[in-house]
């Protein structure tokens, strides 16, 4: 049986948004700043796309930006506003555990003589609002808190810290990396505070290579990518309208049943946990329950390490990722499973289940009659 | 501005009565390296010299970088060809030749001329005279030193007129195909393809074997191999490579025998089985990326282990050499990139802490006849079940 649970590393397309993406590749493939119909025509799909994705947001059409994936939504979140307030101050506020393309941005700005904090968290990768309180200053520009983590599924509490930071210091923007939660929650940015969100296409059953970026009315942001002046003066370089057309797509079938898949999600999650936790040596890292994301389960299963257990399941047709896939293939130990303290003997051990509306009971049962079968077997042989 | 190459070889030029062995293997190889480029070529042996010549548009530095990688060629020379022999003729194309070849005139020269057709009108002292005497009147800051000069420009009379004067310097070694044929042992690490092409140079065909320990090592590991082979197949010609599954074998000996002594237990079934391919495809040694010292498996101790199972020759050409001098060959035959690309192979994982450094062949035997109710049907299987790639150049 095919079972493919590597959903938060990437999830494969509806196929109505292949169809608008071929559909306009093939025939409305106008340039949306050309001034002869077919510009036009390019433009509207772009425009639509724009109201799709702001209704499930609900907030102006105006405030969404296109931008070619989460990581440069991220990436235009933080050096945009960094650049554009930085005369108001240089101090940033993340958490230890958010994706690279938000750690590797801050030490980008580290270097560039910027004073970042790292928030910690607890053992179910949880922010500690006590100490955001504490750590905003008055030259904090920006807090970077991701919504729902990729590796182990904790959903921060981001309404609350929002209102933490609008206390401490109204001047403080929130930046919330809704990669992994868009599209598994209704996010609504206005009601909860959020000032900027980064969300990817392909995460939520849309194309590669497409994402956008919120940014509120009355936020600054400087572009960090320059040219044609496209969108704005905000980011140049021609739109991706296949791409933006089958995000919108993506977007307006993924939140159509959010209520249904979701639930369908909590239980495959419930079932894989409990049929995790009945073997031996095998504990489940962060949050489960309600409060959790529906769609990630990440289990360390000792004295196997996790590429070879990978492995072995990949010859059972079952997909899963090591630690987390999407920062690239190389064999290295998760700052997010250490900084939740994951037992040192589990950190090499630890492989993420990430499920989407595309799985089904049937393949949980499947994968756990597998696991069973083959830890036993992985277990005689271990490296010293 | 170039048309055609000609060819030096050095080794070759001594090989007496086989010379026409060794010249046919070589075009052989040039013909499969002119395939990669853009355009078409015709090879030819002509006055006991070899010719690259274009037939219309090519890439100057694509076919120069690809004749690079073929064994035997000492250098190439980029030549103008010219079919007029008339001698104004000559002397316009060599001041035009010079003046593009050369943008900076401040430099010394020597020409050296040569008819094979002695019917032609000045002979090669006359020819030396009026080209090197045209060349001074066409470019003042030009002078004539005939003991150590900068640039040394041919002129060749032959049933054509050839113009060169630069020498690239080729790989040397001999033609691909003169030498038998090896099998190579690729591990995906960095001295293996070394190995591989330093044997290959010498004009040994190549096939390989690597080992595959699925699910310890990962489908990437062996397209890394596959892509190490691609690049050695550059210079060696396309290789066979044999996959063999060693999981279960490696399990069994994980099992049966002392953690210490894994390694060479392991590689001594590698050579095994190595030498039972290369015995059926006709292979008349094994290669492998052993240095002396390098880590615990490869002391003078575990070489003498591991070679006692073999009865074939076995070519460790980095025996002698540092990491430092293996890598630096990597790096310009273009495997070393792949090489340290961080996937598992087969000899990374089940290494034991302390390893043996100097193991002792007798126990080492003693030990390995823990295996003997399984051992003969898991290589049986190994063997049955090999997948064979043919790998070609890129």
């Amino acid at each position: 049986m095919e079972c493919y649970f590597d959903n938060s590393a990437t999830t494969r397309a509806y196929p109505q948004v292949a169809e608008i993406v071929s559909e306009i590749m093939l025939e409305d493939f106008g340039n949306p700043s050309s001034l002869h119909t077919k510009g036009m025509e390019a433009e509207n799909r772009i425009r639509h796309a724009r109201e799709t994705i702001a209704s499930t947001l609900k907030v102006d059409d105006r405030c969404i930006l296109f931008t070619s994936g989460g990581t440069e939504s991220d990436n235009m979140a933080l050096i945009g506003c960094a650049e554009a307030y930085k005369r108001s101050g240089k101090h940033i506020i993340t958490t230890r555990i958010e994706h690279p393309a938000i750690l590797e941005t801050c030490a980008y700005l580290e270097d560039r003589g910027y004073e970042i904090s790292y928030l910690d968290v607890d053992n179910k990768g949880l922010i500690d609002l006590k100490q955001l309180e504490e750590t905003l200053r008055k030259d904090t520009i920006l807090v970077s808190i991701m919504h729902t983590n990729n590796e182990i599924g904790t959903v921060e509490p981001i309404a609350q810290a929002a209102q933490v930071i609008k206390k401490v210091n109204p001047n403080t923007l929130l930046h919330v990396d809704a990669v992994q939660g868009y599209g598994k929650w209704n996010i609504y940015p206005k009601k909860l505070g959020i000032d900027l969100l980064s969300v990817s296409g392909h995460k939520i059953h849309g194309p590669k290579g497409v994402g956008f970026l919120y940014i509120a009315s009355g936020v600054k942001i400087l572009p960090i990518i320059h040219g044609g002046g496209q969108q704005k003066n905000l980011r140049s370089g021609t739109e991706n309208v296949p791409g933006i057309a089958g995000l919108a797509k993506a977007a307006e079938l993924i939140y159509k049943d959010l209520d249904i898949s979701r639930a369908n999600m909590y239980a495959m999650k419930e079932r894989l946990i409990a049929g995790l936790l009945k073997m031996d040596d095998v504990v489940v890292n962060g949050p489960v329950g309600e409060d959790s994301a529906p769609h990630i389960v990440s289990a360390s299963v000792g004295g196997i390490r996790s590429e070879v257990l990978l492995h072995a399941l990949e010859e059972k047709g079952i997909c899963v990722s090591a630690g987390s896939a999407c920062a690239s293939n190389k064999p290295s130990i998760s700052e997010t499973l250490k900084a939740i303290g994951v037992e040192k003997k589990y950190l090499d051990s630890t492989i993420r289940f990430s499920l989407s509306e595309d799985n089904t009971m049937e393949q949980i049962e499947y994968a756990l009659e597998v696991l069973e079968d083959i830890v036993p077997m992985l277990r005689r042989y271990t490296r010293h | 501005m170039y048309s055609s190459f000609l060819i030096k070889y050095a080794e070759i030029g001594i090989k007496g009565k086989n010379r026409y062995l060794f010249e046919n293997a070589l075009v052989q190889q040039i013909k499969y390296a002119c395939k990669r480029c853009e355009g078409e070529f015709e090879v030819r042996k002509a006055e006991g010299r070899i010719y690259v010549d274009a037939l219309g548009d090519f890439d100057y530095d694509e076919a120069v970088e690809n004749l690079k990688t073929v064994f035997g060629i000492s250098g190439i020379c980029p030549m103008i060809q010219l079919e007029d022999n008339d001698f104004e003729n000559i002397k316009k194309t060599v001041i035009d030749y010079f003046d593009k070849a050369y943008p900076d005139k401040n430099k010394t020269f020597k020409v050296f001329a040569r008819r094979s057709r002695k019917s032609y009108p000045k002979n090669s002292m006359e020819l030396n005279a009026d080209i090197g005497e045209a060349l001074l009147n066409a470019f003042s800051e030009l002078k004539v030193d005939v003991h150590d000069p900068d640039i040394c420009l041919y002129v060749e009379i032959r049933e054509k007129v050839y113009i060169y004067s630069q020498i690239i310097p080729g790989p040397g070694g001999m033609p691909v195909g003169t030498n038998g044929k090896a099998m190579l042992l690729l591990s995906g690490g960095i001295d293996s393809p070394v190995a591989g092409y330093m044997i290959s140079k010498r004009g040994v065909k190549i096939d390989a074997v690597y080992f595959h320990a699925p699910p310890y090592t990962s489908e990437r590991a062996k397209q890394k191999v596959v892509d190490l082979a691609a690049q050695v197949a550059r210079y060696s010609g396309p290789i066979y490579l044999h996959v063999i599954n060693f999981t279960d074998i490696q399990l069994a000996i994980y099992e049966k025998c002392p953690h210490d002594e894994l390694t060479i237990i392991m590689r001594r079934y590698m050579m095994r089985i190595a030498q039972t391919i290369a015995e059926e495809t006709e292979c008349l040694g094994l290669i492998t990326g052993e240095s002396i010292g390098q880590v615990a498996s490869q002391t003078m101790h575990s070489l003498a282990c591991t070679n006692d199972v073999c009865t074939m020759p076995v070519y460790r050409p980095c025996i002698g050499l540092d990491k430092q001098e293996i890598i630096s060959i990597s790096e310009k035959i273009g495997t070393y990139e792949t090489s340290i690309l961080p996937f598992e192979d087969c000899c990374t994982i089940f290494v034991a802490k302390h390893p043996v450094t100097k193991p002792n062949l007798s126990i080492i035997k003693r030990h390995e006849h823990n295996l003997d109710e399984v051992i003969d049907d898991l290589v049986k299987t190994a063997l049955d079940s090999k997948e064979t790639i043919i790998v070609k150049a890129k």
